[in-house]
C-alpha cells in the first residue's frame, strides 16, 4: 500500500530540476497553478466558526477568486498598518540589496528551479507592490525602480508562492542583514488573509482546535480514550501500569503535546515514551483537555490566530493551579512558546519558576515563560543519573537526528535531544554538516503545507532532508530518522518512502522509552512498535 | 519611537563621524591658510612650465632619479631649450634651498610624505 | 534591461558635469552648492529613514539561533551565533557588520546525478563583499587628509599603509586596485549569473556603476591625468570651514569626481545601501535569544477573541461527565 497519490511523477522524473531562470522578467510572469503543488482553499463554515472575512466557498483554479469589491484599499491598509506595527517588515522591505545569498539555500528551491521561490524573489513579490505604493522611488520611477501594481494576478502569485514556503528561516541563516523570509511570509498571509484567501489545512485545525483545544477535533472524552488505550498499550509491552492524570487540580506540572502524538503514527510511540518516563520518575503532572494542542496553526495565519489559539496553555495552566509547564515534542509549537507566548498571552506571574522535581535543577533558561521543552528536561533526569537505561535496546535501530527548523532556528536546541539520543542509542549518525543544527533543512511540508493536494512540492522541498538522509542511509544503513516535531513525524515517513524507501521516523521519547530499565517491568519482548527485540535472550537485565 | 535611546546614541554617533572635518575644522580653530612655497632665485623660470611642476614634479623627479642612477645620463633637456643637470641637491635646490619653506608648506597641507628624503640628507635647517 | 539604464544613467551624470564645467563654466554650482546639498540631503534622508524604521516597534523577539541555546551549564552555549545577553549580541552584531559573518555561511547547491545535492565551498560573495566595503571605508578615510588641516596622524598612518608596497609613483593605493576588483566582480557575477541576473534591478546596477565611475576618475586624477591637489584641498577647506571659495585651475575630472560622490550621497537615504543603517536594527540578528528567560513586551498587544474554559465546558460537559473527566460546574 503506498501513500504516494496516484499521478505523481516518479522520483527521477522529479530529480530532473532546472535551476536556469526563463528570459522573460519575473513581473510579467503570470503564476500557473499547478496539480500538485498548490493548496486548496479553506471551507467556509471554518472561516466563519473563527469569524474570518470574506468566508465563501471558492476554488483557485478557477478564475474568479471571489474576491470583495474593495480588496485592494483593504490590502494596501492592510500593509500601511503591518508596516507602522512591525519593524521588521518595513526594515526587510527596504534593505535587500539582492546579493543572492539566500537563492539556493531555500528547499522549494532547490527541489523545483522555480525562481520565484528563492526566497529574494519569494519577498520582491511583496517588495514590488511596497514600493509602487509605499516609496517615493517606486511611485516616481515605477518600473524602473522594481515597482509594480497590486493586480488579482498579483494576488494570486501570493497565495501561491506564500503558500509554498515553509516558514523555516533557513535563508535567514544565511541572509548578511538577517532577512527573514518567515516574517515576510507571514505578513504576506495576513494579508491574503484579510480578503479571505486561506487554505483548508492552514483553516480547520485552527477551527477545531479553537473549539476541541486541538487540530484534529477530538473532543475530551476521545481525548481520554486515546490516553486511556496507551496505557493500556504501554502496560501490553513493558508490564508496567501507569497513571495518566487527566484535567487534574493541583497537579505540579501541566504537560502539553501536539495532539498528533495521540492520534498519529509514528507519534504515538513517542506518547507512550512520555508515559512510561512520567510514571518512573514519580511525575505529578496532568494532561488537559482543553489544551490538548501544542501545536498552532495560528502560527501559519496570523499573529492574531496565534494569540487566540495559544491563549489556551496559560489559561489552563491557571485553572488547574500548576507550577509550570512541560512541552511535548513539536516544532512549531516551540517557536510559538519560545518566541510568541509570553509576549501574547503573558506574564505568567501565576506560575513558578520550572525547577525538576527529580534533580532539583532549575531551568533558568525558562525562568519568565515558565515552560520547559521535553528534551531539556530528559536530558537533565539523564546527566543526574535518575534513569536507568538499557541502550542496546534500541541496537536495531541505526539512528540520526533531524533538527527540525524551529526548535533549530527559533531557540537553538541542538545538544539536548542529541545528548538524550546518544544515552539510550548506541547507533546514532549525523547527516553531512551543511544539512543539520542551524543549516538544518526543512521537511518541506510545515507551516500548513503537508497536506496531499500539495504532494508534489512536498516532495520537492523535501529533497534536500531525504537526500542528507540518503546519504547516511547509503553510508551507515541508518534506518530510522529521529526528529522533535509533530509534522515531521507526519510527513517524513512518505518522503521517505518516495526518495529513500526503508528508512522509518520516530521520536526521541519512543527510544528514550525503548532503553528506559522500569521497576516492575516484565522482560520485553518488543519495542514501542510491537516489533520483536532480536538479540532479547543473548541480554540480561538488571 | 521605539528603543529610541539605542537609537538616538547610534545616530548621533554616525552624524558625528561623518561630519567629522567639519567638527575637527572648528575645534582646531586655526584661520584657513593657503600653503606659501617659497622662492629664493633671480631665474625667472623653472625646468618645467609652473602648472606641470605644481601638479607633476613628483613624476619628473622620479624620472630623473632613474636616468641618472640606472642610466647614467645627467643633463636635462627643459622645454625652453636651457640644459640642467638632473640633481635634487644641486639644480632643484638651487633655487628652492629651504625645505621647510618650500617643499614641506604644500607637502604638510596635503599631508603627503615623499621619499626623496629616504635618500637625500635633508638639508639642515629643517632640524 | 536594468544593468543598461543604469550604464546610461551614469554616463548622463558624467556628461552632465562635463558640459556644467567646460561649456557653462558652472564651477560653483558643482564645486560648491551640489556638495553642500548632497551632505543635507545624505544627514536629513538617513535621520529620516532611521526614524520611520524606529517609529515601528519591534513586537516580538525573532531572534534566528545559528548556534547552542544557552539552557543547562553542562552545555556550552554558542554565544556569538546564540547570544542570550547584551554582550553576546555586540559580539554577534560585531561580526556581522564589520566580517559579514551570516555571508561567511554561503555555500553554492550541486545536483548531481543520483539526485545527489551537494553544496561547495563559496567565500567569494563574501569576500569580494568584505574587501569592497572595508577598501571603501579606508578610501573615505584617507580623504579626510583634503579636509582636515593639520592632517591628523592617524589618517596619514593609513595612507601609508595604504600605500605600502609603493608601487609607482605616486604609489599605488591597495584599496584603489582591490575596489575595483571588488565591484568589478560584483558587477560581473550580477550579470553572469542568471538567477542573480534575474533578481537585479536597476537599483542594484546603479550604485555598482556609480561607485565604478567614482573610484575610476579618482583613479585617473592620482596615476594619470594628475591635477593640482593643493588647489583641490583648498576648495574642500573652504567648504568645511563654511567659506567655500573655487580656486582657478582645477582639472574637470575633479569635478566629475565630486559630483560622483554628491551623487551617491544623496541617492544613499533613499536605496538599497540604507543597509548600512538597516542592518543594525535586523531583529533577527540584534535581539538576545533569552526569550523564555525575560518577557519581552508588545506596545500593540490587543485582546483578542478567545474560546474560554467555561465556554468549552459548556459545550462537552454531557461527554466530560461520562467519560469521568472532572468538571468546574456539575
Amino acid at each position: 500500500m503506498s501513500d504516494i497519490p496516484e499521478g505523481t511523477p516518479k522520483p527521477e522524473q522529479l530529480a530532473q530540476i532546472r535551476y536556469k531562470p526563463p528570459r522573460r522578467g519575473w513581473m510579467d510572469k503570470p503564476v500557473e497553478l499547478k496539480k500538485g503543488t498548490y493548496c486548496y482553499s479553506a471551507r467556509s463554515k471554518f472561516m466563519e466558526y473563527l469569524n474570518l472575512p470574506n468566508a465563501r466557498e471558492w476554488n483557485p483554479t478557477e478564475g474568479d477568486w471571489k474576491l470583495p469589491a474593495d480588496w485592494k484599499q483593504t490590502i494596501l491598509d492592510g500593509m500601511r498598518e503591518r508596516l507602522t506595527r512591525f519593524r521588521s517588515f518595513r526594515l526587510f522591505m527596504d534593505i535587500c540589496v539582492r546579493c543572492g545569498a539566500c537563492a539556493d539555500k531555500c528547499h522549494f528551491f532547490i527541489g523545483s528551479g522555480d525562481p520565484k521561490n528563492m526566497p529574494v524573489l519569494r519577498a520582491e513579490l511583496l517588495r514590488s507592490v511596497y514600493r509602487n505604493d509605499f516609496t517615493a522611488a517606486g511611485k516616481i520611477l515605477g518600473r524602473i525602480a522594481g515597482a509594480r501594481e497590486l493586480t488579482v494576478d498579483v494576488l494570486k502569485e501570493w497565495y501561491y508562492y506564500f503558500y509554498q514556503c515553509t516558514e523555516c528561516r533557513r535563508c535567514s541563516v544565511y541572509c548578511p542583514y538577517g532577512i527573514d523570509t518567515a516574517e515576510i511570509t507571514m505578513l504576506g498571509r495576513e494579508l491574503l488573509n484579510l480578503v479571505g484567501l486561506n487554505i483548508g489545512w492552514t483553516i480547520e485545525p485552527c477551527a477545531n482546535c479553537f473549539r476541541t483545544g486541538n487540530h484534529l477535533g477530538v473532543q475530551p472524552h476521545g481525548f481520554k480514550d486515546s490516553i486511556d488505550f496507551a496505557v493500556d498499550e504501554l502496560e501490553e509491552i513493558t508490564g508496567v501500569r501507569v497513571e495518566a492524570p487527566i484535567n487534574k487540580k493541583g497537579a505540579e506540572i501541566l504537560f502539553i503535546a501536539p495532539s498528533a502524538d495521540y492520534f498519529a503514527s509514528p507519534h504515538y510511540y513517542t506518547l507512550l515514551g512520555y508515559l512510561a518516563l512520567f510514571h518512573e520518575i514519580g511525575l505529578d503532572y496532568t494532561w488537559s483537555t482543553y489544551a490538548s494542542e501544542g501545536g498552532n496553526f495560528g502560527l501559519f495565519t496570523s499573529h492574531e490566530m496565534i494569540k487566540r489559539l495559544n491563549a489556551k496553555m496559560y489559561a489552563e495552566a491557571k485553572r488547574l493551579g500548576v507550577k509550570w509547564i512541560l512541552g511535548g515534542e513539536c516544532g512549531h509549537m516551540w517557536r510559538v512558546v519560545h518566541q510568541y507566548m509570553d509576549t501574547m498571552n503573558g506574564p505568567a506571574d501565576f506560575l513558578e519558576q520550572p525547577v525538576s522535581p527529580v534533580t532539583g535543577t532549575r531551568f533558568e533558561n525558562a525562568k519568565s515563560t515558565k515552560m520547559v521543552h521535553i528534551t531539556e528536561f530528559t536530558s537533565d533526569l539523564i546527566k543526574n543519573n535518575k534513569l536507568k537505561l538499557d541502550p542496546s535496546r534500541n541496537d536495531h535501530w541505526r539512528t540520526t537526528f533531524h533538527d527540525s527548523c524551529n526548535p533549530a532556528r527559533a531557540l537553538g536546541l541542538f545538544e539536548e535531544p542529541r545528548y538524550v539520543i546518544k544515552s539510550v542509542c548506541n547507533n546514532f549518525f549525523e547527516m553531512p554538516p551543511n544539512t543539520i543544527r542551524e543549516h538544518t533543512f526543512c521537511c518541506g511540508s510545515g507551516a500548513g503545507l503537508g497536506n496531499d493536494e500539495n504532494f508534489e512540492m512536498r516532495m520537492r522541498g523535501g529533497l534536500p532532508r531525504a537526500n542528507a538522509v540518503k546519504y547516511v542511509n547509503e553510508k551507515h544503513d541508518v534506518n530510522i530518522l529521529l526528529c522533535i516535531c509533530a509534522i515531521d513525524k507526519a510527513t517524513l515517513p512518505v518522503l521517505m518512502q518516495y526518495w529513500v524507501p526503508g528508512v522509518e521516523v520516530g521520536g526521541i521519547h519512543e527510544m528514550v522509552a525503548n532503553a528506559l530499565v522500569m521497576k516492575g517491568e516484565t522482560k520485553r519482548e518488543t519495542d514501542m512498535r510491537g516489533q520483536p527485540l532480536n538479540n532479547a535472550e543473548e541480554k540480561e537485565h538488571v | 519611537m521605539y528603543d529610541g535611546g539605542k537609537i538616538v546614541v547610534g545616530l548621533v554617533v554616525f552624524i558625528g563621524v561623518v561630519t567629522f572635518p567639519l567638527w575637527y575644522r572648528q575645534a582646531s580653530g586655526e584661520a584657513l591658510r593657503a600653503p606659501e612655497p617659497k622662492i629664493v632665485t633671480d631665474a625667472k623660470e623653472c625646468v618645467a612650465p609652473t602648472d606641470y611642476m605644481r601638479a607633476s614634479h613628483q613624476a619628473m623627479l622620479n624620472e630623473w632619479r632613474d636616468l641618472v642612477v640606472r642610466d647614467g645620463m645627467r643633463v636635462y633637456v627643459a622645454f625652453n631649450g636651457q640644459e640642467h643637470e638632473m640633481s635634487l641637491s644641486n639644480t632643484c635646490m638651487k633655487c628652492h634651498p629651504n625645505k621647510v619653506e618650500f617643499c614641506d608648506q604644500c607637502h604638510n597641507y596635503i599631508g603627503v610624505v615623499p621619499y626623496c628624503w629616504d635618500c637625500h640628507i635633508e638639508p639642515k635647517e629643517s632640524n | 534591461m536594468g544593468a543598461l539604464v543604469s550604464f546610461f544613467a551614469v554616463v548622463v551624470l558624467v556628461a552632465i558635469v562635463f558640459v556644467g564645467v567646460e561649456a557653462a563654466n558652472l564651477r560653483y554650482l558643482f564645486g560648491v552648492i551640489i556638495p553642500y546639498a548632497a551632505l543635507i540631503t545624505f544627514i536629513a534622508g538617513f535621520i529620516y529613514r532611521i526614524v520611520i524604521w524606529a517609529r515601528s516597534p519591534v513586537p516580538f523577539r525573532i531572534t534566528t539561533t545559528c548556534g547552542q541555546q544557552k539552557s543547562h551549564p553542562w552545555i556550552k552555549n554558542d554565544i556569538l551565533d546564540n547570544p542570550h545577553s547584551t554582550i553576546g549580541v555586540i559580539g554577534r552584531m560585531l561580526l556581522e557588520v564589520l566580517l559579514f559573518r551570516s555571508l561567511f555561511r554561503n555555500t553554492r547547491l550541486e545536483l548531481r546525478n543520483g539526485p545527489k545535492l551537494a553544496y561547495e565551498w563559496e567565500k567569494w560573495l563574501w569576500l569580494a563583499g568584505l574587501v569592497f566595503h572595508w577598501s571603501f571605508l579606508v578610501i573615505l578615510v584617507r580623504h579626510l587628509r583634503f579636509f582636515t588641516e593639520p592632517v591628523p596622524v592617524l589618517i596619514q598612518a593609513l595612507e601609508g599603509l595604504d600605500a605600502f608596497f609603493q608601487i609607482g609613483l605616486p604609489a599605488l593605493y591597495l584599496s584603489d586596485a582591490v575596489i575595483l576588483a571588488a565591484v568589478t566582480y560584483l558587477f560581473l557575477r550580477r550579470v553572469l549569473i542568471p538567477e542573480i541576473r534575474y533578481i537585479s534591478l536597476a537599483a542594484d546596477y546603479f550604485p555598482l556603476f556609480l561607485i565604478f565611475g567614482l573610484v575610476l576618475s579618482g583613479v585617473l586624477m592620482r596615476y594619470f591625468v594628475r591635477v593640482d591637489v593643493v588647489a583641490i584641498k583648498e576648495l574642500a577647506m573652504g567648504l568645511v570651514a563654511f567659506r567655500p571659495s573655487v580656486p582657478e585651475g582645477i582639472n574637470v575630472l575633479f569635478y566629475i569626481h565630486l559630483f560622483l560622490v554628491s551623487v551617491l550621497f544623496a541617492y544613499f537615504p533613499f536605496s538599497k545601501l540604507m543597509h548600512l543603517g538597516g542592518v543594525f536594527l535586523s531583529p533577527t540578528r540584534n535581539l538576545a535569544n533569552n526569550n523564555r528567560m525575560e518577557r519581552h513586551t508588545n506596545p500593540w498587544n490587543y485582546p483578542v477573541k478567545v474560546h474560554t474554559y467555561e465556554e468549552y465546558e459548556d459545550e462537552f460537559r454531557d461527554k466530560m461527565k461520562a467519560a469521568g473527566l472532572p468538571l468546574e460546574k456539575e
